[in-house]
């Protein structure tokens, strides 16, 4: 397909979907089921971020002499 | 002009130091821009009330990311069009369009009636089946006529890359309503 061919399939779509009009029906304001949301979902840590701190401590009691050089990188 | 936007300044930073009250008045002042988006991208009213909240939670989870420099409209957009191409992604392609679709959003008054209703129908769901980013990319570009650069920015892509995922979106359109024995 070329862009001359392009045209009319932009024809054809916009025929077949409309777009959503700028006043688009907007009944209320969210922010009472935002407060929802956050007291549902405090914080969670990540799952990988437990398996390396997990790998880090376990990398420190193994090879203690690896503490001073991890405590440089960080 | 210039206290506002030293308030405007004061509110982001505040936002990106993580005050709730400053979440919740960026929340009130750009709740409306963030569904309105949404639900251009989603077409369904009731998941794109879902999807700002859950644009928010993110926006919210990221505070401390916030680059006040880009601005806070650009960046809860993008947010958005993630949260929306996810949601996307979860639906089945034969649920891309909500069941009311043809009822609600294009308006009886706006409506083309010389095109025929199944072949509006046929289109709508080969349009369905596409990948959630060609369709996204196509529905903004071609049907909402947003600019490439508004697209490629909420994206988070090239305008380059909007205008091939347009194209090739286009093209396999045109291949679905082929293998149906439309000619468009």
């Amino acid at each position: 397909m070329n862009e001359h061919e392009q045209e009319p399939m932009e024809r054809l779509l916009r025929r077949a979907m409309l777009p959503v009009p700028n006043d688009v029906e907007w009944g209320r304001d969210l922010w009472p089921e935002m407060l929802r949301k956050l007291d549902e979902k405090p914080m969670q840590v990540p799952w990988f971020d437990w398996a390396l701190a997990g790998g880090v401590l376990g990398l420190m009691a193994l090879f203690p002499a690896s503490i001073p050089m991890l405590l440089y990188c960080m | 002009m210039l206290a506002e936007a030293k308030v405007e300044l004061e509110l982001l930073y505040q936002f990106q130091q993580g005050s709730m009250e400053a979440f919740e008045a960026l929340f009130r002042d750009h709740q409306r821009a963030v569904y309105g988006w949404i639900v251009r991208i989603v077409r369904d009213p009731a998941a794109a009330e879902e999807l700002t909240i859950e644009t928010f939670w993110r926006i919210y989870r990221a505070h401390a990311r916030f680059d006040s420099a880009r601005g806070f409209g650009a960046w809860s957009r993008r947010i958005a069009t993630h949260a929306a191409l996810d949601w996307l992604r979860r639906r089945p392609p034969e649920n891309a369009m909500p069941a009311d679709y043809f009822a609600e959003l294009p308006s009886p008054q706006t409506a083309d009636f010389c095109m025929a209703d199944e072949m509006r129908r046929k289109t709508a769901r080969a349009f369905a089946r596409l990948s959630p980013k060609l369709r996204v990319a196509a529905t903004l570009v071609v049907i909402e006529e947003l600019t490439h650069k508004e697209v490629a920015e909420a994206l988070g892509i090239s305008v380059s890359a909007v205008k091939l995922r347009v194209f090739r979106a286009l093209r396999l359109l045109r291949k679905d309503l082929e293998g149906q024995g439309i000619k468009p």
